[in-house]
C-alpha cells in the first residue's frame, strides 16, 4: 500500500505535525512518500521521496492550486491513500481532493484497529470503524493521535512539481497574528475552568471564587468564551492555551477533543459533571457526579474555613 | 440574493448513547434531537445577510433525514429562514458525506444559489466533509472554518480560524459555499411571534430518491462504545459529603492545599 503524506506548512515553516503522518503510515505498515508545498529549505527530514512545489509560486493557502498539486503528486506516486492532518488545511483540502477523484474519505482518524480506521463520533462518546469502498482514499488524521517519537532524520529525494497556472477562486489576503495574551495560564499551578454546564454568565463568579480560594486562575471552554461569559485569554484548548497545572478542575466541561488537547497533561484532573458518561472522565483522576452550581459553592465555603 | 442553509439534526450530546441492533450506528430511541450547533451559526449568518440587504434575500433551510428533522427546519425558519426543504430519508445513518453532498448538489444545481452555508462539522458524524464536497460538485468557491464574514456586493471577505490562534483573511466572489465555525456570530433565539409565523411559510418535502443517484463511497462497519480506561475515580452522593471527600483527595494527592 502506498501513502502520499501531505505536509503542513505555514508562515514559511514546515509544521512538526507533518511528522505524525509518518507515524500513521508506519502504523499501517505502508510505503511512504511526502508532498510539501513550501520552500525547499523546509523539506522534511525524511529519507524517502518528497514531492516539492514552491509555495513562493503557488501560495501557502490557495486551495485551487494546492488541489491540482496534490492530484499530480498522487498520480505520479500512484498513491492508494492521500493522507492529511485533520486541521484547517486538511479538512479544507481533503474533501475537495476526494471529490475530484470520486474516492472515499475518512476524516479525523484516531486509531488503527486491525488495519482498519477508527474515528470518534458524538463528542467522543462513541467510536466507529469507517472503511473506504474505493481502492483509493483520502484520509485526515487527528493531530496527536499517532504521536511522533524521536528526532526526524534522513535526507529526502526531492522531485519537483509544477502545474499550469489556473484560476484561484480564493484570494489569500494575509494572516492575522494570535492576540497577545495578557494572562499566561501556563504559569498557574491551579486552574478551575468553567464549561457550558455552569449554565449562565452570572454563575461564572462562583467558578472564579473557587479558583481564587485554591490560589489559581479561571479557565474556560470555547462556548463559554464565544458566549462572552469569559474573556478569550482564559480559553483552554487547541484554539486557546495549552496548560499543565498541578491541579485542573473542569466544571461543567464535557471533555471534547479540542478542549482535552489543552489540558490533558495536567498533573491532577478533577471533573465536576452531572453526566457520569461525560468524556472528560477519560482523562480525569476524579469525576464528581454533581450539579456544578451546588458543589462548587460548597467547596469554596469549606476552603474558607 | 438566493441563500441555501444546510442543517442537520443531531442528538443532544449529553445523552447516554447506545449502539443499535445492527451495531453500525447509535440507537435513536430515547434520544432528544436538536439542530447541529455549528449549523445555528450558519442560519444566523444567512439571516444577518438578509437584514444587511434590507430584506432583499431569500433563505432556504434544507435538511436531509427522517420525519423528526422537520423540527430543526422549523427552528431555522423561526430564526428567519423563508422556506424549508425536507429531503425525506429514513436511512440517513447509512449515508456517507459523498451521498449527502451529492443529494444537496442535485437539489441546488438548477436553483442558482449565490451563497450556501453549512456548519463546519456535524456533532454526531463529524466528518467535516459535506460543505467542501458540495462546493466541489457545484464548482463553487469554498471557504471553511469561518469566524468572520463580511459581504460587499458579490465579494466576501472572511476570517478563517487556523491553529494556534492564527487567523487567515481570505477574499472570494459569489457563488460560494462557506462552512461555519463556533463563534462566527451569536445565534438568535427564535421569538414567539417568529415561531408563529413559521406556519405561513412554505415547507416543501421531497423523497430522497428525487435527488440521490450516488452509491456511498465509505461505510461504517461497526460502532461501539470506547473502552473505558477507568482512570477516573467516580464520586457520587450528597453534595456536602462529596465536597469533603474531594478536599480529602486533593490534600492527599496534590500539593495545592498544603
Ligand atoms: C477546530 C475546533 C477548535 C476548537 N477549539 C476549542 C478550544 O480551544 N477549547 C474548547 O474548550 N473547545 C474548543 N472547541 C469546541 C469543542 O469541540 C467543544 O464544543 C467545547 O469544548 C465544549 O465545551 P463545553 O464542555 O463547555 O460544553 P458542552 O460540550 O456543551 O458540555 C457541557 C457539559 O456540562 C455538563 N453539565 C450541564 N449542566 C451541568 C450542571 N448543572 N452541573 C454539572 N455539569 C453540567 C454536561 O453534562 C456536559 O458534559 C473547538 C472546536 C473545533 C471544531
Ligand atoms: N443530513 C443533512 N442534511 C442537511 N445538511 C447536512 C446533513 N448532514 C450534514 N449536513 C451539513 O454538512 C455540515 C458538515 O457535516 P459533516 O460533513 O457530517 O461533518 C453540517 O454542519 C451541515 O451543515
Amino acid at each position: 500500500m502506498k501513502t502520499l503524506l501531505i505536509c503542513e506548512y505555514r508562515q514559511g515553516k514546515l509544521l512538526d505535525v507533518s511528522y505524525e503522518l509518518l507515524a500513521f503510515a508506519e502504523r499501517l505498515g505502508a510505503d511512504k512518500a511526502m508532498l510539501l508545498i513550501g520552500d525547499e529549505s523546509q523539506a522534511p527530514k525524511f529519507g524517502g521521496k518528497v514531492y516539492l512545489a514552491d509555495a513562493g509560486k503557488y501560495g501557502e493557502y490557495n486551495p485551487d492550486a494546492h488541489k491540482q498539486i496534490v492530484l499530480e503528486a498522487a498520480r505520479r506516486e500512484q498513491a492508494d491513500l492521500i493522507v492529511f492532518v485533520h486541521s484547517s488545511y486538511g479538512w479544507d483540502l481533503a474533501p475537495q481532493v476526494a471529490a475530484s477523484l470520486r474516492c472515499a474519505q475518512v476524516s479525523e482518524i484516531v486509531g488503527v484497529v486491525e488495519s482498519k480506521f477508527e474515528v470518534a463520533a458524538c463528542n467522543a462518546k462513541l467510536r466507529r470503524i469507517a472503511t473506504p469502498k474505493t481502492p483509493q482514499a483520502a484520509l485526515t488524521i487527528q493531530a496527536g493521535a499517532f504521536g511522533y517519537r524521536g528526532e526526524a532524520q534522513g535526507t529526502p529525494q526531492i522531485e519537483r512539481i509544477e502545474i499550469p497556472a489556473g484560476p484561484a477562486r480564493i484570494e489569500f489576503v494575509g494572516y492575522e497574528a494570535a492576540e497577545k495574551k495578557e494572562l499566561d495560564l501556563a504559569k498557574a499551578d491551579v486552574i478551575v475552568s468553567a464549561g457550558r454546564g455552569v449554565g449562565k454568565k452570572d454563575n461564572v463568579t462562583a467558578i472564579a471564587a473557587l479558583a481564587k480560594a485554591l490560589g489559581g486562575e479561571l479557565g474556560a471552554t470555547r462556548p463559554v468564551v464565544d458566549a462572552g461569559w469569559v474573556e478569550h485569554s482564559h480559553q483552554v484548548g487547541s484554539t486557546g492555551q495549552v496548560v499543565s497545572p498541578k491541579l485542573y478542575v473542569a466544571c461543567g466541561v464535557s471533555g471534547a477533543i479540542h478542549h482535552l488537547a489543552g489540558m490533558k497533561n495536567s498533573e491532577f484532573i478533577v471533573a465536576i459533571n452531572k453526566d457520569k458518561d461525560a468524556p472528560i472522565g477519560e482523562v480525569a483522576d476524579v469525576l464528581v457526579v454533581a450539579d456544578v452550581m451546588q458543589l462548587v459553592p460548597a467547596l469554596t465555603a469549606k476552603l474558607a474555613k | 440574493m438566493k441563500i441555501l442553509v444546510c442543517i442537520k439534526q443531531v442528538p443532544d450530546m449529553e445523552s447516554r448513547f447506545k449502539v443499535n441492533a445492527d451495531g453500525v450506528w447509535y440507537d435513536e430511541r430515547d434520544l432528544a434531537f436538536r439542530m447541529n450547533e455549528y449549523d445555528e451559526y450558519a442560519v444566523e449568518q444567512a439571516v444577518r445577510i438578509k437584514e444587511q440587504l434590507g430584506g432583499a434575500a431569500d433563505i432556504t433551510i434544507l435538511s436531509i433525514g427522517p420525519a423528526r428533522v422537520v423540527e430543526a427546519i422549523k427552528k431555522g425558519m423561526a430564526m428567519g429562514g423563508d422556506r424549508g426543504v425536507h429531503v425525506k430519508d429514513d436511512s440517513l445513518a447509512q449515508r456517507d458525506p459523498w451521498q449527502l453532498a451529492s443529494t444537496i448538489a442535485a437539489f441546488a444545481r438548477s436553483k442558482n444559489f449565490d451563497l450556501i452555508f453549512t456548519g463546519m462539522q456535524s456533532q454526531d458524524r463529524g466528518s467535516t466533509q459535506v460543505g467542501a464536497i458540495l462546493a466541489e460538485l457545484l464548482g463553487y468557491a469554498c471557504a471553511t472554518t469561518l469566524i468572520g464574514f463580511e459581504l460587499n456586493g458579490d465579494v466576501v471577505t472572511a476570517r478563517r480560524e487556523l491553529e494556534g490562534g492564527v487567523k487567515a483573511i481570505v477574499r472570494f466572489r459569489l457563488p460560494a459555499v462557506v462552512t461555519c465555525q463556533l463563534g462566527l456570530n451569536t445565534p438568535r433565539y427564535p421569538t414567539l411571534p417568529n415561531i408563529m409565523k413559521v406556519r405561513q411559510k412554505e415547507l416543501l418535502a421531497f423523497p430522497v430518491a428525487d435527488f440521490l443517484t450516488e452509491e456511498s463511497l465509505t461505510i461504517t462497519e461497526k460502532m461501539y462504545l470506547p473502552e473505558k480506561k477507568g482512570r477516573a475515580r467516580v464520586l457520587e452522593g450528597d453534595v456536602s459529603q462529596l465536597a469533603d471527600q474531594l478536599l480529602a483527595i486533593l490534600k492527599e494527592k496534590t500539593t495545592v492545599l498544603r
